[in-house]
Protein backbone atom coordinates (compact mmCIF):
# COMPACT_ATOMS: atom_id res chain seq x y z
CA UNK A 1 0.00 0.00 0.00
CA UNK A 2 1.15 3.67 -0.56
CA UNK A 3 3.99 2.55 -2.69
CA UNK A 4 4.94 2.55 -6.39
CA UNK A 5 2.33 5.13 -6.58
CA UNK A 6 4.35 8.14 -8.78
CA UNK A 7 2.68 6.70 -12.43
CA UNK A 8 -0.83 6.41 -12.97
CA UNK A 9 -2.61 3.09 -14.18
CA UNK A 10 -3.61 4.63 -17.53
CA UNK A 11 -3.34 2.42 -20.41
CA UNK A 12 -2.64 4.68 -24.23
CA UNK A 13 -5.24 2.61 -26.49
CA UNK A 14 -8.30 3.76 -29.09
CA UNK A 15 -11.64 2.60 -28.09
CA UNK A 16 -15.19 4.40 -27.23
CA UNK A 17 -14.73 3.71 -23.50
CA UNK A 18 -11.32 5.84 -23.30
CA UNK A 19 -13.20 8.33 -25.53
CA UNK A 20 -16.16 8.62 -23.78
CA UNK A 21 -16.67 11.78 -21.28
CA UNK A 22 -15.05 11.73 -18.09
CA UNK A 23 -17.87 12.56 -16.33
CA UNK A 24 -19.96 10.02 -17.80
CA UNK A 25 -17.05 7.48 -16.65
CA UNK A 26 -16.86 8.97 -13.27
CA UNK A 27 -20.82 8.24 -12.34
CA UNK A 28 -20.83 4.93 -14.10
CA UNK A 29 -17.84 3.76 -12.15
CA UNK A 30 -19.60 4.83 -8.97
CA UNK A 31 -23.11 3.81 -9.72
CA UNK A 32 -21.85 -0.45 -10.66
CA UNK A 33 -19.33 -0.19 -7.42
CA UNK A 34 -22.50 0.99 -5.53
CA UNK A 35 -24.60 -1.50 -6.91
CA UNK A 36 -21.52 -4.47 -6.10
CA UNK A 37 -21.55 -3.08 -2.70
CA UNK A 38 -25.54 -3.53 -1.63
CA UNK A 39 -25.70 -6.49 -3.22
CA UNK A 40 -26.36 -9.06 -0.96
CA UNK A 41 -23.45 -11.91 -0.23
CA UNK A 42 -26.01 -15.15 -0.71
CA UNK A 43 -27.08 -13.68 -4.40
CA UNK A 44 -23.80 -15.52 -6.11
CA UNK A 45 -24.94 -15.00 -9.40
CA UNK A 46 -25.62 -11.26 -9.02
CA UNK A 47 -21.88 -11.36 -8.78
CA UNK A 48 -21.74 -13.78 -12.15
CA UNK A 49 -23.49 -11.35 -14.01
CA UNK A 50 -21.30 -8.31 -12.83
CA UNK A 51 -18.20 -10.05 -13.77
CA UNK A 52 -19.24 -11.37 -17.10
CA UNK A 53 -20.13 -7.35 -17.52
CA UNK A 54 -16.83 -5.99 -16.10
CA UNK A 55 -14.63 -8.21 -18.39
CA UNK A 56 -17.14 -7.74 -21.43
CA UNK A 57 -15.92 -3.22 -20.67
CA UNK A 58 -12.35 -4.62 -20.16
CA UNK A 59 -12.29 -6.66 -23.93
CA UNK A 60 -14.23 -3.71 -25.69
CA UNK A 61 -11.92 -0.87 -23.84
CA UNK A 62 -9.33 -3.13 -24.96
CA UNK A 63 -7.54 -3.31 -22.16
CA UNK A 64 -5.78 -6.80 -21.41
CA UNK A 65 -7.28 -8.70 -18.61
CA UNK A 66 -4.01 -9.71 -17.06
CA UNK A 67 -3.13 -5.88 -16.97
CA UNK A 68 -6.51 -5.41 -14.48
CA UNK A 69 -5.24 -9.05 -12.62
CA UNK A 70 -1.88 -7.67 -11.57
CA UNK A 71 -3.52 -4.07 -10.19
CA UNK A 72 -5.78 -6.30 -8.26
CA UNK A 73 -2.87 -6.95 -6.19
CA UNK A 74 -3.75 -3.31 -4.60
CA UNK A 75 -6.68 -5.07 -2.08
CA UNK A 76 -4.44 -7.89 -1.25
CA UNK A 77 -4.31 -6.77 2.52
CA UNK A 78 -7.93 -6.79 2.47
CA UNK A 79 -8.00 -10.31 0.41
CA UNK A 80 -5.33 -11.76 3.07
CA UNK A 81 -7.29 -10.47 6.19
CA UNK A 82 -10.58 -12.06 4.46
CA UNK A 83 -9.18 -15.40 4.17
CA UNK A 84 -8.62 -15.60 8.30
CA UNK A 85 -11.93 -14.50 9.09
CA UNK A 86 -13.46 -18.14 8.69
CA UNK A 87 -11.12 -19.05 11.18
CA UNK A 88 -12.11 -16.32 13.94
CA UNK A 89 -15.67 -15.29 12.87
CA UNK A 90 -18.18 -17.23 15.94
CA UNK A 91 -20.83 -18.90 14.87
CA UNK A 92 -21.92 -22.53 13.79
CA UNK A 93 -18.95 -24.20 12.39
CA UNK A 94 -18.15 -27.08 9.81
CA UNK A 95 -15.17 -28.77 9.70
CA UNK A 96 -12.78 -28.13 6.42
CA UNK A 97 -9.72 -30.50 6.01
CA UNK A 98 -9.91 -30.61 9.63
CA UNK A 99 -10.19 -27.19 10.87
CA UNK A 100 -13.19 -26.08 12.21
CA UNK A 101 -14.27 -22.92 10.81
CA UNK A 102 -17.70 -20.86 10.90
CA UNK A 103 -20.01 -20.78 8.06
CA UNK A 104 -20.65 -17.22 8.66
CA UNK A 105 -17.02 -16.50 8.43
CA UNK A 106 -16.91 -18.18 5.05
CA UNK A 107 -19.86 -16.18 3.69
CA UNK A 108 -17.71 -13.03 5.19
CA UNK A 109 -14.88 -13.84 2.98
CA UNK A 110 -16.76 -14.91 0.59
CA UNK A 111 -18.57 -11.62 0.50
CA UNK A 112 -14.96 -9.39 1.07
CA UNK A 113 -13.20 -11.17 -1.72
CA UNK A 114 -15.88 -10.63 -4.13
CA UNK A 115 -16.94 -7.06 -3.67
CA UNK A 116 -13.31 -5.84 -3.19
CA UNK A 117 -12.12 -7.81 -6.20
CA UNK A 118 -15.24 -6.35 -8.81
CA UNK A 119 -15.14 -2.82 -7.23
CA UNK A 120 -11.08 -2.71 -7.34
CA UNK A 121 -11.55 -3.45 -10.86
CA UNK A 122 -14.11 -1.24 -11.61
CA UNK A 123 -11.65 1.12 -10.23
CA UNK A 124 -8.81 0.18 -12.32
CA UNK A 125 -10.75 0.30 -15.70
CA UNK A 126 -11.87 3.73 -14.90
CA UNK A 127 -8.05 4.79 -14.43
CA UNK A 128 -6.80 2.66 -17.36
CA UNK A 129 -9.13 4.49 -19.79
CA UNK A 130 -9.24 7.75 -18.21
CA UNK A 131 -5.92 10.16 -17.76
CA UNK A 132 -5.97 11.81 -13.98
CA UNK A 133 -6.39 15.58 -15.68
CA UNK A 134 -9.64 14.17 -17.18
CA UNK A 135 -10.90 12.72 -13.67
CA UNK A 136 -10.16 15.58 -12.37
CA UNK A 137 -11.95 17.78 -14.89
CA UNK A 138 -14.94 15.22 -14.62
CA UNK A 139 -15.13 15.78 -10.70
CA UNK A 140 -15.12 19.69 -11.48
CA UNK A 141 -18.21 19.46 -13.99
CA UNK A 142 -19.90 17.26 -11.26
CA UNK A 143 -19.87 19.81 -9.48
CA UNK A 144 -17.32 19.25 -6.41
CA UNK A 145 -16.01 22.38 -4.81
CA UNK A 146 -13.34 24.20 -7.34
CA UNK A 147 -11.10 25.23 -4.13
CA UNK A 148 -10.84 21.34 -3.73
CA UNK A 149 -10.39 20.74 -7.72
CA UNK A 150 -7.69 23.14 -7.81
CA UNK A 151 -5.76 21.97 -4.90
CA UNK A 152 -6.04 18.60 -6.61
CA UNK A 153 -5.05 19.82 -9.78
CA UNK A 154 -1.92 21.25 -8.59
CA UNK A 155 -1.19 18.29 -6.14
CA UNK A 156 -1.03 16.10 -9.75
CA UNK A 157 0.62 18.60 -11.21
CA UNK A 158 3.96 18.45 -8.98
CA UNK A 159 3.35 15.15 -7.82
CA UNK A 160 6.12 13.83 -10.15
CA UNK A 161 8.12 16.50 -9.68
CA UNK A 162 8.26 16.21 -6.15
CA UNK A 163 8.38 12.49 -5.84
CA UNK A 164 11.94 12.84 -8.36
CA UNK A 165 13.49 15.11 -5.67
CA UNK A 166 12.46 12.06 -3.24
CA UNK A 167 14.00 9.92 -5.78
CA UNK A 168 17.20 12.33 -5.75
CA UNK A 169 17.47 12.54 -2.11
CA UNK A 170 17.52 8.28 -2.07
CA UNK A 171 20.00 8.26 -4.87
CA UNK A 172 22.57 10.49 -2.83
CA UNK A 173 21.87 8.68 0.41
CA UNK A 174 22.87 5.47 -1.00
CA UNK A 175 25.69 6.71 -3.08
CA UNK A 176 26.80 7.96 0.83
CA UNK A 177 26.73 4.38 1.49
CA UNK A 178 23.37 4.61 3.64
CA UNK A 179 21.74 1.07 4.00
CA UNK A 180 19.56 1.39 7.12
CA UNK A 181 17.84 -1.84 8.72
CA UNK A 182 16.72 -0.67 12.34
CA UNK A 183 14.62 2.19 13.28
CA UNK A 184 17.40 3.61 15.65
CA UNK A 185 19.41 4.23 11.50
CA UNK A 186 16.07 6.09 10.28
CA UNK A 187 16.98 9.55 11.46
CA UNK A 188 18.53 10.27 7.34
CA UNK A 189 15.55 9.62 5.94
CA UNK A 190 13.24 11.84 8.87
CA UNK A 191 15.53 14.73 8.00
CA UNK A 192 15.14 14.47 4.09
CA UNK A 193 11.27 14.10 5.07
CA UNK A 194 11.97 17.77 6.61
CA UNK A 195 14.37 19.20 3.68
CA UNK A 196 11.50 18.09 1.13
CA UNK A 197 8.40 19.65 3.26
CA UNK A 198 10.84 22.92 2.97
CA UNK A 199 11.21 22.52 -0.58
CA UNK A 200 7.84 21.80 -1.38
CA UNK A 201 6.38 24.49 0.70
CA UNK A 202 9.25 27.24 -0.30
CA UNK A 203 8.59 25.85 -4.27
CA UNK A 204 4.72 26.37 -3.17
CA UNK A 205 5.47 30.28 -2.12
CA UNK A 206 7.36 30.87 -5.63
CA UNK A 207 4.69 29.59 -7.94
CA UNK A 208 2.35 31.58 -5.99
CA UNK A 209 4.63 34.52 -5.86
CA UNK A 210 4.85 33.27 -10.59
CA UNK A 211 0.93 33.11 -10.45
CA UNK A 212 0.63 36.72 -8.77
CA UNK A 213 2.93 38.09 -11.56
CA UNK A 214 0.28 36.51 -14.33
CA UNK A 215 -2.45 38.12 -12.82
CA UNK A 216 -3.74 35.71 -10.74
CA UNK A 217 -6.64 36.76 -8.19
CA UNK A 218 -7.15 34.17 -5.97
CA UNK A 219 -9.34 32.08 -8.44
CA UNK A 220 -8.39 29.30 -11.18
CA UNK A 221 -9.44 30.07 -14.46
CA UNK A 222 -12.30 27.92 -15.12
CA UNK A 223 -12.26 26.13 -18.97
CA UNK A 224 -15.94 26.12 -20.58
CA UNK A 225 -17.71 22.79 -19.66
CA UNK A 226 -18.09 20.64 -22.61
CA UNK A 227 -21.52 19.23 -22.93
CA UNK A 228 -21.95 15.46 -23.26
CA UNK A 229 -23.50 13.60 -26.37
CA UNK A 230 -26.63 12.19 -25.01
CA UNK A 231 -26.07 9.32 -26.67
CA UNK A 232 -22.90 8.80 -24.01
CA UNK A 233 -25.34 9.38 -21.15
CA UNK A 234 -27.48 6.62 -22.60
CA UNK A 235 -24.52 3.92 -22.36
CA UNK A 236 -24.19 4.78 -19.15
CA UNK A 237 -27.94 4.67 -18.13
CA UNK A 238 -28.29 1.52 -19.69
CA UNK A 239 -25.09 0.20 -18.19
CA UNK A 240 -25.66 1.52 -14.65
CA UNK A 241 -29.08 0.15 -14.86
CA UNK A 242 -28.34 -3.08 -15.30
CA UNK A 243 -26.05 -2.86 -12.34
CA UNK A 244 -28.43 -1.26 -9.97
CA UNK A 245 -31.33 -4.04 -11.85
CA UNK A 246 -29.53 -6.99 -10.83
CA UNK A 247 -28.73 -5.40 -7.20
CA UNK A 248 -32.46 -5.11 -6.99
CA UNK A 249 -33.45 -7.96 -7.98
CA UNK A 250 -30.21 -9.84 -6.03
CA UNK A 251 -32.18 -7.90 -2.57
CA UNK A 252 -35.73 -8.80 -3.43
CA UNK A 253 -35.16 -12.70 -3.49
CA UNK A 254 -32.75 -13.04 -1.26
CA UNK B 1 -5.58 0.94 4.88
CA UNK B 2 -7.72 1.95 1.77
CA UNK B 3 -10.42 -0.47 2.58
CA UNK B 4 -12.08 -1.85 -0.59
CA UNK B 5 -15.63 -1.85 -1.62
CA UNK B 6 -17.96 -3.87 0.62
CA UNK B 7 -15.64 -3.78 3.54
CA UNK B 8 -18.29 -2.74 6.02
CA UNK B 9 -22.10 -2.51 5.63
CA UNK B 10 -23.44 -0.17 3.00
CA UNK B 11 -25.20 2.01 6.07
CA UNK B 12 -21.84 2.73 7.37
CA UNK B 13 -20.47 3.53 4.28
CA UNK B 14 -23.35 6.59 3.79
CA UNK B 15 -22.75 7.80 7.11
CA UNK B 16 -19.06 8.16 6.84
CA UNK B 17 -19.41 9.55 3.74
CA UNK B 18 -21.77 12.26 4.64
CA UNK B 19 -19.99 12.75 8.27
CA UNK B 20 -16.74 13.04 5.75
CA UNK B 21 -18.06 15.81 3.58
CA UNK B 22 -19.15 17.85 6.20
CA UNK B 23 -16.18 18.11 7.78
CA UNK B 24 -13.85 18.50 4.70
CA UNK B 25 -16.50 21.22 3.51
CA UNK B 26 -15.78 22.70 6.84
CA UNK B 27 -11.84 21.90 6.42
CA UNK B 28 -12.16 24.05 2.61
CA UNK B 29 -13.40 27.00 4.06
CA UNK B 30 -11.43 27.02 6.98
CA UNK B 31 -7.59 26.71 4.75
CA UNK B 32 -9.38 29.25 2.30
CA UNK B 33 -9.52 31.68 5.46
CA UNK B 34 -6.33 30.57 6.69
CA UNK B 35 -4.34 30.59 3.28
CA UNK B 36 -5.77 33.40 1.41
CA UNK B 37 -4.85 33.00 -2.11
CA UNK B 38 -2.11 31.44 -1.56
CA UNK B 39 -4.34 28.40 -0.91
CA UNK B 40 -4.08 26.23 -4.23
CA UNK B 41 -0.61 26.62 -4.97
CA UNK B 42 0.41 25.98 -1.49
CA UNK B 43 -2.01 23.46 -0.29
CA UNK B 44 -1.57 21.63 -4.13
CA UNK B 45 2.18 21.32 -4.16
CA UNK B 46 2.41 20.16 -0.21
CA UNK B 47 -0.17 17.26 -1.33
CA UNK B 48 2.18 16.42 -3.73
CA UNK B 49 4.72 16.10 -1.00
CA UNK B 50 2.73 14.18 1.76
CA UNK B 51 1.80 11.84 -1.53
CA UNK B 52 5.30 11.53 -1.83
CA UNK B 53 5.83 11.17 1.72
CA UNK B 54 3.48 8.61 1.67
CA UNK B 55 6.77 6.52 -0.77
CA UNK B 56 9.16 7.22 1.85
CA UNK B 57 9.98 3.23 3.17
CA UNK B 58 11.93 3.81 6.76
CA UNK B 59 13.44 0.75 7.91
CA UNK B 60 11.66 -0.73 11.27
CA UNK B 61 13.22 -4.32 12.21
CA UNK B 62 16.14 -6.10 10.37
CA UNK B 63 15.33 -4.89 6.71
CA UNK B 64 11.36 -4.96 7.15
CA UNK B 65 10.33 -1.15 6.13
CA UNK B 66 7.18 0.94 6.80
CA UNK B 67 6.11 3.92 5.28
CA UNK B 68 4.53 7.21 6.64
CA UNK B 69 0.99 8.03 7.03
CA UNK B 70 1.24 11.41 7.41
CA UNK B 71 -2.01 12.92 8.83
CA UNK B 72 -0.80 14.24 11.88
CA UNK B 73 2.69 15.58 10.09
CA UNK B 74 0.25 17.54 7.91
CA UNK B 75 -1.80 18.85 10.14
CA UNK B 76 1.06 19.48 12.96
CA UNK B 77 3.36 21.37 9.84
CA UNK B 78 0.13 23.18 8.01
CA UNK B 79 -2.56 23.09 10.51
CA UNK B 80 -5.04 20.57 11.00
CA UNK B 81 -7.75 21.70 8.10
CA UNK B 82 -5.08 21.95 5.36
CA UNK B 83 -3.31 18.45 6.63
CA UNK B 84 -6.81 17.35 6.59
CA UNK B 85 -7.78 18.81 3.22
CA UNK B 86 -4.47 17.40 1.55
CA UNK B 87 -4.30 13.75 2.64
CA UNK B 88 -8.39 14.16 2.08
CA UNK B 89 -6.84 14.80 -1.72
CA UNK B 90 -4.15 12.06 -1.32
CA UNK B 91 -6.66 9.32 -0.52
CA UNK B 92 -9.17 10.61 -3.25
CA UNK B 93 -6.28 10.91 -5.80
CA UNK B 94 -5.28 7.54 -4.88
CA UNK B 95 -9.15 5.96 -5.06
CA UNK B 96 -9.74 7.49 -8.53
CA UNK B 97 -6.45 7.45 -10.58
CA UNK B 98 -5.02 4.64 -8.56
CA UNK B 99 -7.20 2.09 -7.54
CA UNK B 100 -6.22 2.30 -4.43
CA UNK B 101 -9.41 1.94 -1.99
CA UNK B 102 -13.00 1.30 -3.09
CA UNK B 103 -14.96 4.20 -4.57
CA UNK B 104 -18.29 3.36 -1.87
CA UNK B 105 -15.34 2.88 0.45
CA UNK B 106 -14.41 6.72 0.37
CA UNK B 107 -16.43 7.91 2.92
CA UNK B 108 -14.64 5.71 5.48
CA UNK B 109 -10.88 6.12 3.87
CA UNK B 110 -10.98 9.65 4.03
CA UNK B 111 -12.53 9.63 7.73
CA UNK B 112 -10.11 7.01 9.34
CA UNK B 113 -6.70 8.49 7.32
CA UNK B 114 -7.45 12.00 7.08
CA UNK B 115 -10.03 13.43 9.67
CA UNK B 116 -9.16 11.56 12.21
CA UNK B 117 -5.22 11.62 11.97
CA UNK B 118 -5.35 15.07 11.30
CA UNK B 119 -8.01 16.98 13.78
CA UNK B 120 -7.24 13.91 16.41
CA UNK B 121 -3.81 14.16 15.99
CA UNK B 122 -3.61 17.54 15.81
CA UNK B 123 -5.66 18.11 19.20
CA UNK B 124 -3.48 15.48 21.08
CA UNK B 125 -0.04 17.66 19.71
CA UNK B 126 -1.94 20.89 21.17
CA UNK B 127 -2.87 19.11 24.58
CA UNK B 128 0.48 17.78 24.96
CA UNK B 129 1.61 22.02 24.47
CA UNK B 130 0.70 22.76 27.01
CA UNK B 131 1.90 19.89 29.37
CA UNK B 132 5.34 20.13 27.40
CA UNK B 133 8.12 23.43 27.32
CA UNK B 134 7.72 25.81 24.90
CA UNK B 135 11.04 24.66 23.57
CA UNK B 136 11.91 23.29 19.66
CA UNK B 137 12.55 19.76 21.75
CA UNK B 138 8.83 20.26 23.18
CA UNK B 139 7.29 21.14 19.98
CA UNK B 140 9.35 17.87 18.52
CA UNK B 141 8.11 15.69 21.74
CA UNK B 142 4.68 16.79 21.13
CA UNK B 143 4.90 15.60 17.67
CA UNK B 144 6.04 12.03 18.19
CA UNK B 145 3.15 11.23 20.73
CA UNK B 146 0.89 12.76 18.75
CA UNK B 147 2.01 11.22 15.37
CA UNK B 148 2.18 8.09 17.18
CA UNK B 149 -1.63 8.83 18.65
CA UNK B 150 -2.92 9.70 15.06
CA UNK B 151 -2.00 5.87 13.33
CA UNK B 152 -3.61 4.30 17.06
CA UNK B 153 -6.88 6.48 16.60
CA UNK B 154 -7.29 5.81 12.80
CA UNK B 155 -7.15 2.08 13.87
CA UNK B 156 -9.64 3.03 16.61
CA UNK B 157 -11.93 4.75 14.13
CA UNK B 158 -11.92 1.59 11.85
CA UNK B 159 -12.79 -0.65 14.72
CA UNK B 160 -15.38 1.31 15.90
CA UNK B 161 -16.93 1.24 12.05
CA UNK B 162 -16.42 -2.51 12.07
CA UNK B 163 -18.25 -2.43 15.63
CA UNK B 164 -21.50 -0.88 13.36
CA UNK B 165 -21.10 -2.20 9.99
CA UNK B 166 -19.05 -5.78 10.20
CA UNK B 167 -19.17 -7.45 6.92
CA UNK B 168 -18.32 -10.57 8.45
CA UNK B 169 -19.50 -11.90 12.65
CA UNK B 170 -15.57 -11.39 13.93
CA UNK B 171 -16.24 -10.40 17.47
CA UNK B 172 -15.79 -7.13 18.06
CA UNK B 173 -12.70 -7.59 20.44
CA UNK B 174 -11.23 -9.59 17.86
CA UNK B 175 -10.83 -7.16 15.48
CA UNK B 176 -10.32 -3.77 17.85
CA UNK B 177 -7.40 -5.79 19.59
CA UNK B 178 -5.63 -7.12 16.44
CA UNK B 179 -6.62 -3.44 15.00
CA UNK B 180 -5.23 -1.59 17.56
CA UNK B 181 -2.40 -3.65 18.58
CA UNK B 182 -0.66 -3.69 15.27
CA UNK B 183 -0.73 -0.08 14.69
CA UNK B 184 0.03 0.82 18.32
CA UNK B 185 3.40 -0.78 16.92
CA UNK B 186 3.27 0.81 13.54
CA UNK B 187 2.54 4.29 15.16
CA UNK B 188 5.85 4.04 16.27
CA UNK B 189 7.83 4.64 13.45
CA UNK B 190 5.37 7.20 12.70
CA UNK B 191 5.91 9.03 15.76
CA UNK B 192 9.50 8.93 15.48
CA UNK B 193 9.64 9.70 11.46
CA UNK B 194 7.16 12.12 11.99
CA UNK B 195 8.92 13.92 15.40
CA UNK B 196 12.03 14.42 13.87
CA UNK B 197 10.98 15.05 10.77
CA UNK B 198 9.22 18.49 12.42
CA UNK B 199 12.68 18.48 14.33
CA UNK B 200 14.47 19.07 10.64
CA UNK B 201 12.19 21.60 9.89
CA UNK B 202 12.26 23.38 12.85
CA UNK B 203 15.83 23.92 12.36
CA UNK B 204 16.00 25.58 8.99
CA UNK B 205 12.36 27.07 8.57
CA UNK B 206 11.17 27.33 11.92
CA UNK B 207 8.19 29.92 10.92
CA UNK B 208 6.60 26.99 8.50
CA UNK B 209 5.60 24.95 10.95
CA UNK B 210 1.87 26.05 11.87
CA UNK B 211 2.22 24.08 15.59
CA UNK B 212 5.02 26.02 16.49
CA UNK B 213 3.69 29.38 15.89
CA UNK B 214 3.77 30.34 19.24
CA UNK B 215 7.47 30.03 20.02
CA UNK B 216 9.10 32.52 19.09
CA UNK B 217 6.02 35.41 19.71
CA UNK B 218 5.51 36.31 23.67
CA UNK B 219 3.09 33.91 25.27
CA UNK B 220 -0.63 34.97 24.91
CA UNK B 221 -1.18 34.22 28.97
CA UNK B 222 -4.89 34.96 28.25
CA UNK B 223 -7.14 33.07 31.27
CA UNK B 224 -8.78 30.20 30.22
CA UNK B 225 -9.34 28.55 33.10
CA UNK B 226 -13.08 28.57 33.02
CA UNK B 227 -13.11 26.83 29.47
CA UNK B 228 -10.20 24.02 30.39
CA UNK B 229 -12.23 23.15 33.74
CA UNK B 230 -15.10 23.01 31.61
CA UNK B 231 -13.50 20.80 28.60
CA UNK B 232 -12.04 18.18 31.23
CA UNK B 233 -15.01 18.34 33.02
CA UNK B 234 -16.79 17.40 29.83
CA UNK B 235 -14.66 15.01 28.93
CA UNK B 236 -14.67 12.67 32.46
CA UNK B 237 -18.47 12.81 32.11
CA UNK B 238 -18.17 11.77 28.44
CA UNK B 239 -15.88 8.86 29.49
CA UNK B 240 -18.13 8.09 32.51
CA UNK B 241 -20.84 7.78 30.32
CA UNK B 242 -19.29 5.56 27.74
CA UNK B 243 -17.96 3.46 30.35
CA UNK B 244 -21.47 3.00 31.81
CA UNK B 245 -23.55 2.43 28.69
CA UNK B 246 -21.60 0.32 26.93
CA UNK B 247 -22.10 -1.86 30.52
CA UNK B 248 -25.39 -1.82 30.04
CA UNK B 249 -25.11 -2.77 26.22
CA UNK B 250 -23.76 -6.17 26.66
CA UNK B 251 -26.76 -7.32 28.30
CA UNK B 252 -28.83 -6.23 24.55
CA UNK B 253 -25.96 -8.01 22.15
CA UNK B 254 -25.87 -6.52 18.89
CA UNK B 255 -28.05 -8.77 16.39
CA UNK B 256 -25.20 -11.05 15.07
CA UNK B 257 -24.62 -11.93 18.64
CA UNK B 258 -28.28 -12.25 20.19
CA UNK B 259 -28.63 -14.80 16.78
CA UNK B 260 -25.65 -16.93 17.89
CA UNK B 261 -26.22 -16.83 21.39
CA UNK B 262 -29.86 -17.45 20.75
CA UNK B 263 -29.19 -20.66 18.55
CA UNK B 264 -26.50 -21.76 20.77
CA UNK B 265 -23.78 -21.52 18.34
CA UNK B 266 -20.54 -20.96 20.43
CA UNK B 267 -17.14 -21.00 19.33
CA UNK B 268 -15.47 -24.60 19.72
CA UNK B 269 -12.70 -25.15 22.25
CA UNK B 270 -10.65 -25.33 18.91
CA UNK B 271 -11.26 -22.23 17.00
CA UNK B 272 -10.85 -20.03 19.93
CA UNK B 273 -7.68 -21.88 20.32
CA UNK B 274 -6.63 -20.75 17.25
CA UNK B 275 -7.47 -17.46 17.04
CA UNK B 276 -5.49 -16.73 19.52
CA UNK B 277 -2.68 -18.19 18.27
CA UNK B 278 -2.90 -16.23 14.92
CA UNK B 279 -3.86 -13.00 17.16
CA UNK B 280 -2.13 -13.68 20.52
CA UNK B 281 0.85 -11.31 20.26
CA UNK B 282 -1.42 -8.25 18.85
CA UNK B 283 -4.25 -8.92 21.19
CA UNK B 284 -4.37 -5.95 23.86
CA UNK B 285 -3.58 -8.71 26.85
CA UNK B 286 -6.23 -8.81 29.48
CA UNK B 287 -9.02 -7.65 27.11
CA UNK B 288 -11.01 -11.47 26.99
CA UNK B 289 -13.72 -10.34 28.89
CA UNK B 290 -16.39 -9.05 26.42
CA UNK B 291 -18.01 -6.55 28.64
CA UNK B 292 -14.28 -4.76 29.52
CA UNK B 293 -13.57 -4.81 25.61
CA UNK B 294 -17.12 -2.91 24.84
CA UNK B 295 -16.19 -0.59 27.72
CA UNK B 296 -12.82 0.17 26.99
CA UNK B 297 -14.19 0.52 23.20
CA UNK B 298 -16.78 2.84 24.46
CA UNK B 299 -14.25 4.94 26.50
CA UNK B 300 -11.60 5.25 23.62
CA UNK B 301 -14.00 6.03 21.00
CA UNK B 302 -15.56 8.92 22.88
CA UNK B 303 -11.99 9.89 23.42
CA UNK B 304 -11.41 9.67 19.95
CA UNK B 305 -14.51 11.63 19.27
CA UNK B 306 -13.96 14.43 21.36
CA UNK B 307 -10.31 14.73 20.08
CA UNK B 308 -11.37 15.24 16.64
CA UNK B 309 -13.65 17.76 17.93
CA UNK B 310 -10.98 19.42 19.92
CA UNK B 311 -8.96 19.74 16.43
CA UNK B 312 -11.73 21.09 14.78
CA UNK B 313 -11.91 23.62 17.41
CA UNK B 314 -8.82 25.02 17.80
CA UNK B 315 -8.72 24.80 14.01
CA UNK B 316 -11.65 27.61 14.03
CA UNK B 317 -10.06 29.49 16.84
CA UNK B 318 -6.31 29.72 16.10
CA UNK B 319 -7.85 30.56 12.13
CA UNK B 320 -9.62 33.32 13.99
CA UNK B 321 -6.70 34.35 15.93
CA UNK B 322 -4.01 34.33 13.39
CA UNK B 323 -2.51 37.56 11.90
CA UNK B 324 -3.60 36.51 8.64
CA UNK B 325 -0.17 38.15 6.80
CA UNK B 326 1.99 36.12 8.79
CA UNK B 327 1.36 32.86 6.05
Amino acid sequence: MGSGHSHALYVHEHSFVHRMAPQAKLVAALGMVASIAITPREAVWAFGVYAVAIVGLTLVSRIRPGFVAVRLFAVAPFVLFSLFIPFIATGETIEVLGFAVSVDGLWGTWNILVKALLGASVSILLTATTQIADIIRGLAILRVPALFISITTFMIRYLELISDELGRMRIAMTARGYDPRWISQARPIATSAGALFVRSYERGERVHAAMLARGFTGEMPTPPLESVDRRQWLRVLVLVGAFVGTATVALVIT
Amino acid sequence: MHAPDGFLEPSVAVVTAIISLVVIGFALRQSREQLKDKAIPLAGITAAFIFAAQMFNFPVVAGTTGHLLGGALAAILLGPSVGAIIVTIVVVVQALAFADGGLTALGYNVLNMAIVPAYGGYAVFRLLRRVFPSTAGGVVGATGIAAWASVVMAAVAFSIEWLFGASAPVAFDTVFGSMVGIHVLIGIGEGIISALAVGAVLASRPDLVYGAQDLDQAQLTESKVGTRTFVIGGMLVALVFAAVVSQFAVDNPDGLEKVAEDTGFIESGEEHSLADSLFSDYATSGISNEALSLAVAGIVGTVVVLLVAFGLFSAVRETRSRDPSSV
